[in-house]
């Protein structure tokens, strides 16, 4: 399986997500954000990091780059586009998948492992996932998700929702939200759920020494799921 | 009554945000831009009706906190 | 403007150092030429209070590569990798100015590192506020901590470890000191000496502006009342060009371009020209019309003391101009031929066609005043006579909480994570552990690192306090599994014109000679800070030690955190029950004197060395050095994070219990081991003659010594984990 991983100016997960995916079997490129054309790929990756430095907003002027348009004649055509952390919000300034991402409730950085529960399995990401919730990194400073209400009930009406912060359990509660997120919405996806962005950082929890594994449930799966 | 302020970075402060929003302008082709500078922009709705008083009042706020006067500006705009 | 004494002491020089300079040039200097004298022998650059005594400080080693010198020491950790590593004190600028102060200070930090041609792969922070009462502690503190984030994070460098303490004597002047490990190919280092004729001299990064223009003095003089009107100078931190920075010279570095390059730090484009000039053996030559600036009108003066931040100054082999400037156009940063080397051996500016400096480069380096300034030796504190019948009633449990809840010992969490702790995939132990620890990328090695302070004991007795703050590094670097290497030294001080304050500073430094040499612990970097103090009263004595340790196989890292139910727990080292300037004796008995805990050298080494062997042995499931808090403190800690409890034996000794939990005596370890190890592990630690106490076995939930003396473990973690949040919360 082949994979792109864009790398922006600012961008400082392109090699943990490279790091991650060649681990897990694919043949990954890094694409520089001023290319025109994406290599042939089987799965596209907007890492996280500071793209221009977070100015003016996150995610604002890497979503405008050169290389975006093809990004999203990608997504368009049905091909598999995931933005993680600032990846998804640069999706979000794209409108690949709506809403916007404001900054964490108590204004402050977070960098933690966080419970995620699985909302929709029916998708290339999550299919045939053993998992019902994955503990994953967080480290962000806006990732307080949000939409207007009408977006909302569009987005649970088409089950856009990818995964949501909660217990250990699986419980969905506010007090498991780490940023103030709208019903504890960690992810989501666009209406044909080729598109995911998610704030948490599944390439940070590939092996047993760093913070946990569940990231390697999901790459090893979402290998699978593509061929 | 509506009081106004618009807080600057100081003339020779370093503004990052500026700088790179530029760049990315330039990049999209809006090339004659010569500066960009970011501020930041408050309404202040106060119970105060003397314009005067309430001006004071304002002013106060933006030393004590609404600028960081080691690097900021204000400015007061009447409503 | 015609330079005449008065301006030359507003500019911070004293009266002798005016007259050298005249008679060194043979003339008067003119503005710049006086402005960059002053850069350069102010106390920052010069080193000029300090150089004599820290010349005696052990600087070698069979693992050094580069000691103090360059822009920051390297050591060998094996397979053609090398780690360079640096602290520095950002502690002026981060009092005027906290967001911006702490955030350039971890920038300049990182830049020292990279520019030696090492990918930072870790940053760590030691940070020191005035009273928690005091009104302005809560905002310096925030502000600090999301200066340090906002550039570390940005950066994308993990923040692995760090230190946080309070006391009243940081209430007029903070210290915040940042450290950066980087990694390296042994033979990709490169450094700053100039060499070869007409060889052009770059300018890259941001554009010069006028900020903080004379931050370089600002460093070098004391806080007084009229602190508001040194504001301009304060620079702003641009974590993204930094990040394109970073990017763009280590793949300039990739190639064979460069002959040497060196950062900008502090006093901007004099220091940097004048450093590699100076090494080289040689001249520089500069067009400062050439500078790229961000300013209209900037003068000579002004584009010569400018501190902007994230720049780099290069000397590049000829004809390879067009290549490097492709790679710095890609990362859109400024890229400028400035000038180029002399056989002058003299720094040569000119502007708009005309030499506006004209100075031997000697008399700015070699020939900078070096002053022997007087200082008093501190006496050992006289013993205090402790009550015993006083002490004994005490609750153990009830002094144990205000302990757990005290600012200088409480959970730091609020603080670290704000901290991207994880980014780059290698943190294998993150902050909160006795060090910080990650992985050298792609092997199975890994760099422990902590930072360490003992303003208290340095305080008491400066002699015994910089001893012991060597020792906890060596410490905390075993207590991960980690073989220590080397150190790096921030040493925060109040006036060397103060006979006090230089007697703590000369003391000290003996010290931490003393214990760096015994332990083969040598120190390859640093930085020295004076003038802390606001008024004249001076800061406590601070030296921050930032310690580098390796862990060969990073499966044999240890944690803190308490394994297994049943698992015997030992005490490593001998208990005394030294109470004097122990926490207990601050803040349950609020007495203030007495001798710090005694620093046996030979023990430290032994007991360190021995305690590495059982690690590698695989016979230790848990360690964590004793500090602050005694024991009880410690042990509290493994329970805390491995959420079980311990059944506590009783001391066999003669002290009480009181002096048994709480005392801090030195050398000391806690260890976990399963039962089937117990004979090996207590044969090794009795063939090495270390001492040690079986201090009990570990249990589900409770700390337990007797039916009046328990505790659950979520109670003790309320009250460690609570103060910092509901504080910063108020």
């Amino acid at each position: 399986m082949k994979s792109a991983v864009i790398t922006f100016p600012g961008s400082n997960c392109d090699r943990d997500m490279d790091v991650a995916l060649k681990k897990f079997g694919f043949k990954n490129k890094m694409v520089w954000h001023q290319d025109i054309e994406l290599p042939k790929s089987d799965l596209v990756v907007l890492p996280g990091g500071f793209s221009y430095g977070d100015y003016l907003r996150c995610g604002s002027m890497a979503s405008k780059s050169k290389i975006m348009q093809s990004v999203i004649n990608f997504a368009n055509s049905g091909g598999m586009v995931m933005g993680i952390c600032n990846g998804f919000q640069i999706l979000v300034e794209t409108g690949l998948v709506p809403g916007v991402l404001l900054r964490n409730k108590y204004l402050e950085f977070i960098c933690k492992n966080v419970f995620v529960k699985i909302n929709n399995k029916n998708n290339g990401y999550f299919k045939n996932i053993s998992n019902e919730v994955l503990e994953l990194h967080i480290a962000h400073n806006e990732g307080n998700y949000f939409c207007t209400n009408d977006q909302l009930k569009e987005i649970e009406d088409n089950t856009q929702v990818a995964i949501n912060y909660c217990d250990p359990e699986g419980k969905i509660e506010e007090p498991f939200n780490p940023n103030g997120s709208i019903k504890n919405i960690a992810g989501i996806f666009n209406k044909e759920k080729n598109v995911l962005g998610m704030m948490p950082h599944p390439e940070r929890m590939i092996d047993h020494s760093l913070s946990g594994e569940d990231g390697s449930h999901f790459f090893k799966n979402l290998i699978n799921n593509l061929k | 009554m509506k009081i106004s302020v618009i807080i600057t970075l100081k003339k020779d402060v370093l503004d990052p945000q500026g700088k790179v929003i530029h760049q990315a302008l330039d990049g999209m082709g809006f090339d004659d831009v010569n500066e960009v500078r970011q501020g930041k922009y408050f309404e202040i709705d106060t119970k105060e009706t003397d314009p005067k008083k309430a001006k004071n009042k304002v002013e106060e706020m933006c030393k004590k906190l609404l600028a960081n006067l080691v690097i900021e500006n204000y400015k007061i705009i009447d409503a | 403007m015609i330079v005449n004494e008065k301006i030359a002491i507003d500019h911070g020089l004293k009266k002798d150092e005016y007259k050298k300079i005249c008679a060194l040039l043979k003339r008067t200097p003119n503005i710049t030429e006086l402005g960059i004298f002053s850069a350069m022998w102010n106390e920052h650059c010069s080193y000029k209070s300090s150089r004599l005594h820290l010349k005696k400080l052990p600087t070698k080693g069979k693992q050094v590569i580069q000691g103090p010198g360059e822009n920051a020491g390297v050591v060998d950790i094996g397979d053609n990798d090398a780690i360079v590593f640096k602290i520095e004190s950002h502690n002026h600028p981060s009092f005027i100015e906290p967001y911006q102060g702490a955030a350039t200070g971890v920038g300049g930090i990182m830049r020292d590192v990279f520019t030696m041609g090492a990918r930072p792969i870790a940053n760590l922070n030691s940070i020191h506020f005035g009273s928690t009462q005091h009104k302005k502690t809560k905002n310096l503190l925030r502000g600090v901590v999301h200066g340090i984030g906002g550039y570390g994070n940005c950066m994308g460098v993990p923040t692995i470890a760090g230190q946080t303490s309070f006391d009243s004597s940081y209430n007029g002047n903070i210290l915040v000191n940042a450290m950066t490990l980087g990694l390296v190919k042994k033979d990709k280092i490169f450094y700053s000496k100039a060499a070869g004729l007409n060889k052009p001299v770059i300018y890259v990064g941001s554009k010069t502006g006028r900020d903080g223009i004379h931050g370089a003095s600002m460093a070098s003089a004391s806080f007084d009342d009229k602190i508001e009107e040194k504001k301009p100078t304060v620079q702003v931190g641009d974590p993204f060009t930094e990040k394109l920075l970073l990017e763009a010279c280590l793949e300039l570095m990739a190639g064979d371009s460069i002959i040497a390059i060196q950062d900008m730090g502090a006093a901007g484009l004099t220091s940097s020209s004048i450093e590699m000039a100076s090494k080289g053996n040689l001249g520089i030559e500069i067009n400062l019309n050439n500078v790229p600036c961000r300013e209209t009108k900037m003068t000579p003066y002004e584009i010569m003391l400018s501190e902007s931040q994230e720049r780099m100054l290069i000397v590049l082999e000829n004809g390879k101009e067009e290549q490097a400037k492709k790679i710095f156009d890609k990362w859109n940063l400024d890229f400028a031929v400035i000038g180029k080397t002399t056989k002058s051996k003299k720094i040569e500016l000119y502007f708009d066609s005309e030499k506006v400096a004209d100075i031997p480069v000697n008399t700015l380096v070699e020939n900078s005043p070096m002053y022997d300034r007087k200082w008093k030796k501190a006496k050992l504190p006289k013993k205090n006579k402790i009550n015993k019948d006083e002490i004994n009633i005490l609750k153990i449990i009830e002094i144990l909480k205000k302990i757990l809840a005290n600012p200088n010992v409480c959970s730091k969490e609020w603080i670290w994570q704000q901290y991207d702790h994880t980014v780059m995939g290698d943190t294998i132990q993150k902050p909160g552990g006795d060090s910080g620890v990650v992985r050298v990328h792609g092997t199975n090695k890994a760099v422990a690192a902590s930072v360490d302070s003992s303003a208290v004991y340095c305080w008491a007795h400066p002699l015994t306090g910089g001893k012991q703050v060597v020792c906890e590094s060596f410490r905390n670097l075993i207590s991960v599994g980690a073989k220590p290497i080397a150190i790096t030294n921030c040493l925060n001080f109040g006036s060397p014109e103060n006979e006090e304050n230089m007697g703590e500073f000369v003391e000290c430094v003996q010290g931490i000679g003393e214990a760096s040499s015994y332990l083969k612990f040598p120190v390859v970097s640093g930085n020295v800070s004076f003038y802390n103090q606001t008024k004249d009263q001076g800061i406590k004595p601070t030296p921050s030690i930032g310690g580098v340790g390796l862990i060969k196989d990073y499966n044999k890292m240890i944690t803190m955190d308490f394994k297994e139910v049943d698992n015997v727990v030992l005490v490593i080292g001998k208990t005394e029950g030294h109470i004097d300037q122990s926490l207990f004796a601050r803040v349950i008995l609020d007495e203030k004197n007495g001798p710090p805990p005694e620093i046996n050298l030979f023990n430290e080494k032994n007991n360190g060395e021995t305690l590495l062997k059982l690690i590698d042995n695989n016979l230790i499931k848990s360690a964590h050095d004793i500090s602050l808090g005694g024991i009880i403190t410690a042990v509290s800690k493994m329970c805390l994070k491995g959420n079980k409890g311990i059944n506590l034996k009783k001391p066999k000794y003669l002290i009480s219990e009181i002096e048994y939990f709480f005392g801090e005596d030195q050398g000391r370890y806690i260890v976990e081991i399963s039962k089937k190890d117990q004979k090996k592990v207590l044969d090794t630690l009795d063939k090495n003659a270390v001492h040690y106490d079986e201090l009990g076995t570990i249990n589900e939930n409770m700390l337990f010594l007797d039916e009046k003396t328990k505790v659950t473990i979520d109670e003790l973690k309320g009250f460690n984990t609570r103060w910092l949040k509901e504080y910063m919360s108020n």
